[in-house]
């Protein structure tokens, strides 16, 4: 078997393990490291709930291979609260039960994140554009849209 | 997907070095068509080599009225450059238009060409505002670029460095896209350039191609205004998003869009 060996940041912490080359971002977090927050949905590059972000840019990690990732700073949504205290892009989607079944979830706080550190006042049409990669099956987008609007005013303060 | 053995090197000529040690290398770029190709097993390389480490493939140049572009800058990279937005700000639209956001963080100019997937949006770029295609061993002008479906004028092992875009007076870009993926059921690159009018047609066919009869309506007014005519179906794609004759109406409709988004 081909392996690599792989060594990054993740939400902090310096780890490095050896691998096989072909193991995807998101295998790598969620069976190597534990981090089952991100999650494998279309395993296609179009759903998003894998987004994490790499250096600080939002990414499917699905479609990125743990050793395309060596030597980076990854981000995944267990990486943004501080203990007990909710990033203000969660608390947002909290308080805007900006969810239902949640699968979708840490994907698009990922991307809402990410587009916060881009446009700290993003429009709501800026929103919906920007969610162009995620999917979200049940609750449909309005109370997302409203969540990432409050979330990112939140990031500002 | 089936096992590979990754390589990662810092140079353009390490590359090279090791793709041609290898039986079946595949370069890697972005990913963002190969991974998924290799995960479908369409793909099976025996040795990836990522590009992505190599600083030279990297970079946004404005120079000798020429957008010089490395070939490892991602859709966004291009998307966000001002210097871009200045010189050919429809090439920002393009890049911008690409995926989404998360596509666009990591697919890049140089992966993109040397797939040449026939919806893709940057060949109609780069045939549109006659750009020239810089590998590892020659310089290879759009129009003798594109091959068709999936091929180019790439040997075996050559590698993109840069794409040099000459400024045009004035450039549009309008895409019809696939509603789900953002693949161009069809996209039109339209340009007024010091060589004449130059129209690149993405997505309509087997691969991208010059609407030459538009092109000569358009020479002698680059207006939306100005009455182009009609293309013909033989040759287009038709498929489950839009049958020939579609996408032969949509040529015309994302022309006139092109030259007006031109101004």
């Amino acid at each position: 078997m081909s392996s690599t060996s792989v060594s990054m940041t993740v939400n902090g912490k310096s780890v490095t393990k050896e691998v096989p080359a072909r193991t995807l971002l998101v295998s790598f977090l969620r069976d190597h490291l534990g981090l089952t927050g991100t999650h494998v949905g279309c395993d296609t590059s179009q759903c998003g709930a894998c987004n994490v972000h790499i250096d600080g840019k939002c990414v499917k990690s699905c479609t990125v291979l743990a050793a395309q990732a060596d030597g980076a700073s990854v981000t995944t949504i267990e990486g943004l609260a501080k203990g007990d205290q909710l990033h203000p892009m969660q608390a947002a989607f909290k308080e805007h039960h900006a969810l239902q079944c949640g699968f979708c979830t840490p994907g698009m706080i990922m991307t809402g994140v990410a587009l916060a550190n881009e446009k700290s006042n993003p429009s709501e049409t800026e929103i919906r554009e920007y969610l162009e990669g995620n999917f979200c099956r049940c609750t449909g987008y309005h109370n997302i849209v409203k969540a990432i609007e409050t979330g990112a005013k939140a990031m500002r303060r | 997907m089936r096992e590979f053995s990754y390589h990662r090197p810092k140079s353009v000529a390490d590359a090279a070095k090791a793709f041609s040690s290898k039986s079946e290398a595949r370069y890697l770029a972005g990913g963002h068509s190969l991974l998924p190709a290799m995960k479908q097993r369409l793909n099976a390389p025996s040795d990836l080599i990522d590009l992505s480490a190599i600083k030279d493939l990297k970079g946004i140049k404005i120079a000798g009225g020429e957008v010089v572009i490395g070939a490892g800058t991602t859709h966004a990279e291009v998307a966000h450059s001002t210097e871009i937005k200045k010189a050919i700000p429809a090439l920002c639209v393009l890049a911008e238009g690409i995926g989404d956001p998360q596509v666009r963080n990591r697919g890049t100019i140089g992966g993109s060409l040397a797939n040449n997937d026939p919806a893709s949006d940057y060949p109609a770029a780069v045939l549109g505002l006659g750009a020239t295609v810089v590998t590892n061993k020659r310089e290879i002008a759009a129009d003798s670029f594109f091959k068709g479906l999936f091929e180019t004028a790439l040997e075996d092992g050559e590698i993109i460095t840069a794409v040099r875009f000459p400024i045009p007076e004035k450039a549009g870009y309008a895409k019809f896209a696939q509603p789900a993926s953002r693949f161009c059921i069809v996209g039109v690159m339209a340009a007024k350039t010091k060589s004449g009018v130059r129209v690149a047609v993405t997505g309509a066919g087997p691969g991208v191609f010059r609407a030459t009869d538009i092109e000569k309506a358009l020479a002698s007014s680059f207006s939306a205004g100005a009455s182009l005519p009609a293309v013909k179906a033989s040759g287009l794609s038709s498929d489950i998003h839009a049958g020939a004759e579609y996408r032969a109406h949509l040529v015309g409709v994302m022309a006139k869009r092109a030259v007006a988004a031109a101004g």
